[in-house]
């Protein structure tokens, strides 16, 4: 590997920064934006999925939606491919 | 009519005290006066940065107690007459300083000055929250890196939520970026994110950018502003932010790229090599 690959491959990192940065970011404005209770609710509902499949934190998603004088709590849960036919073991 | 300008950044040693150091002498040599206050009780260090440290007899928090009148404690820079400097305390503890306090002192200062800067503690406690209450302005000073680009974001937040502004609901703090320690090599190389970079995340109007530099370890080394020293870099680019604080429309500088050298050439078209 010559001198000007091993430059080459420090290109993306800022690249890595930003994207990082954007996930991190918007999560933390959508995360702002909710009444306090919201972020317990997301990490209990994330406690008691976790009991029967491996789930990551970003995984579940918990929002609430003003629509006219109503409030909609929406639960978003994606579930991994693999544990819908085995159970916890990954 | 006097506006507050709180210097803050979440996150600790991005540049906040130089950049209010540089803000404050960069106004008041444009004939503005101003006073700026050290926020960071129990690790003072404004007054190092501006060099009159020896000169320090009463602070912030003497003040608020009634311990001192205000014409005693300000420390009038030997410099630039329009120049002031209000120490902080070195030794009371953070709940010295309360919201009613900073505020009548705010009040008073408004009297005699133009621009009052508050050089904000690091963090999102009571000092830095402080800082911020009663600013009508605020610059977020934050480094091209990832956990101060995300501070920013929450300061960000908490500018908007947590303000006398914010909570009496009137117009918004109106906010600027400063993105600083800016280093155009690693941003060219990709290993820095770039100006465009935050921008486009944090959006909020950028107010400059400060190179990386060597001037301002001389400045700190001296107890001098770093805008003080005119031919540096990072001395012209805090003179720029100080213009279009006031106003002014300035050109960008320090961000485009540098004239190629050798190795950028070579690098470059071994990279078309490469695509093609
Ligand atoms: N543009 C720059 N180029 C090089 N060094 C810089 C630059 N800006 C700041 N520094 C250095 O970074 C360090 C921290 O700066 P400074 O004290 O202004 O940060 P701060 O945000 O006030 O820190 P704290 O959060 O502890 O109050 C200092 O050593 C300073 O000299
Ligand atoms: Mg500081």
């Amino acid at each position: 590997m010559s001198i000007l690959n091993y430059f080459r491959k420090q290109k993306p990192s800022a690249n890595i920064a930003k994207e990082r940065l954007q996930i991190i970011i918007s999560h933390e404005r959508s995360a702002r934006q909710q009444p306090d209770f919201l972020p317990r609710l997301q990490q209990d509902i994330v406690e008691v999925i976790a009991k029967y499949i491996a789930i990551d934190q970003d995984q579940v998603n918990v929002q609430l939606e003003h629509i006219g004088d109503n409030a909609i709590l929406e639960l978003n849960i994606t579930m991994p491919e693999i544990a819908l036919e085995s159970s916890a073991d990954d | 009519m006097s506006e507050i300008i709180v210097v803050t950044s979440g996150k600790g040693g991005v540049g906040k005290t130089t950049t209010s150091a540089a803000i404050a002498a960069g106004l008041a040599k444009q004939g503005h006066k101003t006073v700026v206050i050290d926020f960071d009780v129990g690790l003072r260090n404004l007054d190092i940065v501006m060099g009159c440290e020896r000169r320090v007899v009463y602070d912030f928090v003497n003040i608020i107690h009634g311990e001192a009148a205000l014409s005693q404690t300000l420390i009038k820079d030997k410099r630039e007459p329009n120049l002031f400097i209000l120490p902080a305390s070195q030794t009371r503890d953070k709940e010295a300083l309360t919201l009613d306090g900073v505020g009548r002192v705010l009040e008073e200062l408004k009297q005699q000055f133009s621009y009052i800067i508050c050089d904000s503690p690091a963090g999102i406690e009571t000092g830095a929250l402080m800082a911020m209450y009663y600013a009508d302005r605020a610059i977020v000073v934050t480094n091209p890196e990832v956990s101060s680009v995300r501070d920013s974001d929450r300061i960000l937040g908490i500018l908007a939520s947590k303000t006398r502004r914010a909570e009496q609901g009137e117009t918004p703090i109106s906010e600027h970026l400063l993105l600083t320690r800016y280093s155009l090599e690693r941003v060219a190389t990709g290993e820095m994110l770039s100006v465009q970079d935050v921008q486009e995340i944090l959006a909020v109007p950028l107010l400059g950018v400060i190179p990386e530099s060597k001037a301002v370890l001389r400045a700190s080394n001296t107890g001098t502003p770093v805008i003080f020293d005119e031919t540096s870099d990072a001395g012209q680019a805090y003179s720029d932010a100080v213009e279009r604080l006031l106003g002014k429309d300035k050109p960008h500088r320090f961000i485009g790229e540098k004239k190629k050298g050798l190795f950028r050439r070579l690098f470059d078209r071994s990279k078309e090599e490469q695509l093609a």
